[in-house]
């Protein structure tokens, strides 16, 4: 099996579909969506479907190896532990109560 | 039979071995060679995910802890600069898998060209960037060295008794804007000097479709660079884009 090449027009595709995505996340944080948590999963979600785009076909993860998979996925389940396990913390504090 | 199996797949190693300089002793052929390069960049670009993880996660905190302040610290940076340098960076990934695409299929002097737009776009991106640092520095939003954040710039519908303490707590959002920023920066200037390398190396013709590690692992890292950036612009420039003064 030799080296997998992305043709020029994926390249283009993808970036086309990048530059798309910038516009519309400008495009919606200009505009109040109602509230501020439904503009931050807008954003987020757009910001997510960007980065996916940029590992799968312009750092090859699509045409990689399980391992090189395995690896990739791991760094973000780490990323989502580290963040998890510290807002559980944060966000319950509060919710503790015992007179005092 | 089985011994004879195993000589015959040394037989094969030693044959690519002769057949091309470009093959390490330790390894078998060049499909495992150019595995094994790219499964180190990747480990290394993990650990690389948890070190500005580590800066995303403190963003996530203290965004949960002060929402009004980090919105109206937002609103004070100049999203059109950010925009503009996504644009930049998205470009500059760009021209960096092109720079890859034509070391694949061994175009030596559009690798070059494509390594060399890269690095310009980079140095334009930092250049943007010491024009907003500046810009920051005039409006003592530098935090630490006499911050100070302009009444006019605190919403109206904000109450007095409420406005000191908003105030204390933007300068949280510019420490943590100048902590993520100045590290993406950081990588920004170690991409160029590395680019600046592989570019002379490309055009000394060194990388060809047989050997180009080095273009595809860099271009790893860079593309990695853009990724934080993807997530910094909305996280700082976009939160307070639509405040109300």
């Amino acid at each position: 099996m030799s080296e997998h090449i992305v043709s020029k027009k994926m390249y283009y595709a993808i970036f086309g579909a990048l530059m798309v995505l910038t516009a519309i996340t400008v495009f919606a944080a200009n505009i109040d969506l109602g509230s501020e948590k439904l503009n931050t999963i807008v954003a987020l979600a757009i910001a997510v479907t960007k980065a996916m785009l940029v590992i799968l076909f312009f750092m090859h993860v699509r045409y990689s190896s399980r391992l090189t998979w395995v690896v990739v996925a791991g760094g973000f389940l780490w990323l989502f532990i580290m963040v998890a396990l510290t807002m559980s913390d944060y966000l319950s504090r509060g919710m503790l109560t015992y007179p005092r | 039979m089985a011994h004879a199996e195993t000589l015959d797949v040394h037989d094969h190693a030693a044959a690519e071995h002769h057949a091309t300089p470009n093959l390490a002793h330790h390894f078998d052929n060049l499909e495992q060679q150019r595995e094994a390069g790219s499964l180190g960049m990747w480990l290394f670009l993990v650990t690389e995910i948890m070190f500005f993880g580590a800066l995303f996660t403190g963003y996530i905190i203290y965004r949960t802890k002060f929402a009004e302040a980090f919105a109206i610290g937002s609103h004070g940076l100049n999203w059109k600069f950010g925009a503009f340098n996504t644009v930049v960076l998205i470009v500059s990934s760009l021209t960096m898998a092109l720079a890859v695409f034509f070391a694949q299929t061994g175009v030596r002097q559009m690798q070059v060209i494509m390594l060399v737009v890269t690095m310009v776009l980079g140095l334009t991106f930092l250049g943007v960037k010491a024009v907003e640092y500046h810009e920051k520095y005039t409006h003592h939003h530098i935090p630490g060295f006499g911050f100070d954040w302009a009444d006019d710039e605190i919403p109206r519908s904000v109450p007095q008794e409420k406005r000191a303490a908003l105030e204390y707590n933007i300068q949280m959002f510019y420490w943590i804007y100048f902590a993520m920023t100045g590290l993406h920066a950081l990588h920004m200037i170690i991409g160029i000097g590395g680019l600046a390398l592989i570019a002379y190396f490309a055009h000394r013709g060194r990388y060809t479709p047989e050997y180009h590690a080095p273009v595809e692992l860099f271009g790893l890292y860079w593309h990695f660079v853009d990724i934080v950036w993807i997530f910094l612009f909305p996280l700082l420039y976009l939160l307070g884009a639509n405040l109300k003064m």
